[in-house]
């Protein structure tokens, strides 16, 4: 009995751990205030994590001509925006296709067919897979946890 | 006669005598003293309905009145109204203005807009009851 307990706890703390993964690790990093304010002027503001730092600073270089928008800052908001992100992202990976972060390889792994149906994008309440709070209903907050995901109609 | 005077009808005609100063934005009159000239509500809205060559227009993100909620043509993120009619926090910050204006006249029409352009726009936007 003390056995299969003991067991029983090894396979609850496997699960857990896991479960940690999949939710990114960790404690959730609390983004700048004035970036969370301008980015999700128009879109969700992404975590540091999205994009490798290289990449970060390619796209904060060029704000005026942000994937087909512009999206111009103060030169001073730009910086301290900058520099936040550079201080909180990792030069990991290889950075995606002109720096979308919905063609890195780990998204479209998580957002294929297998996982979500093509018709899904296309509905006026998802639109774009960079809406990501249409399903990761507490994305603005981190939240990217699989068992939060809530798929609109 | 006398008992037709309610204080209402004060407030009524004091009403009507204050709209100049009501509708006075310090944003549009700086644009004002720039161009030393004036601005037209119906140049604003022919301007709010130009199609540019992005083939976006104001009205695209802004919906046909500047008091609807409007909804961002590519992201699809939710727009505050932006006749301050509707929503009083807009054109109360000069920088957040022109960082507007800067970013909005280039995705509309391809361009900065001028001073006229921006005035005419304001104009516009705070005749919208």
């Amino acid at each position: 009995m003390r056995v299969f307990n003991s067991f029983t706890l090894s396979l609850t703390l496997l699960a857990s751990s896991t479960m940690a993964l999949a939710d990114g690790g960790g404690q959730r990093l609390a983004l700048l205030p004035k970036m969370a304010t301008e980015c999700s002027a128009c879109h969700i503001a992404f975590r540091p994590n999205f994009l490798p730092t290289s990449a970060w600073k390619q796209v904060m270089g060029s704000l005026d001509k942000h994937y087909g928008t512009d999206a111009s800052l103060s030169p001073a908001d730009q910086q301290e925006i900058t520099e936040w992100i550079v201080a909180n992202s990792q030069e990991l990976g290889e950075a995606p296709p002109d720096n979308r972060i919905t063609k890195a390889f780990w998204f479209t792994r998580k957002h294929g067919t297998n996982h979500v149906k093509a018709d899904v994008w296309r509905r006026s309440s998802v639109k774009s897979p960079t809406n990501c709070q249409a399903c990761h209903v507490d994305a603005a907050n981190g939240d990217f946890n699989e068992h939060n995901i809530r798929i609109p109609r | 006669m006398i008992s037709t005077f309610r204080p209402t009808h004060l407030l009524a005609c004091l009403a009507l005598s204050t709209p100049m100063l009501a509708s006075a934005n310090p944003i549009l009159d700086g644009y004002k003293a720039e161009i030393k000239g004036s601005f037209t509500a119906a140049a604003g809205e022919k301007l709010y309905k130009t199609v540019g060559p992005n083939q976006l227009s104001c009205a695209s993100c802004h919906t046909d009145s500047p008091k609807n909620a409007g909804k961002h043509a590519k992201t699809n993120k939710a727009i505050d109204p932006l006749a301050p009619s509707a929503n009083p926090k807009r054109f109360t910050d000069a920088a957040q203005v022109e960082k507007w204006f800067k970013r909005n006249c280039n995705d509309a029409l391809g361009r900065a807009c001028t001073t006229q352009e921006k005035g005419d726009f304001m104009t516009y936007v705070l005749s919208v009851k």
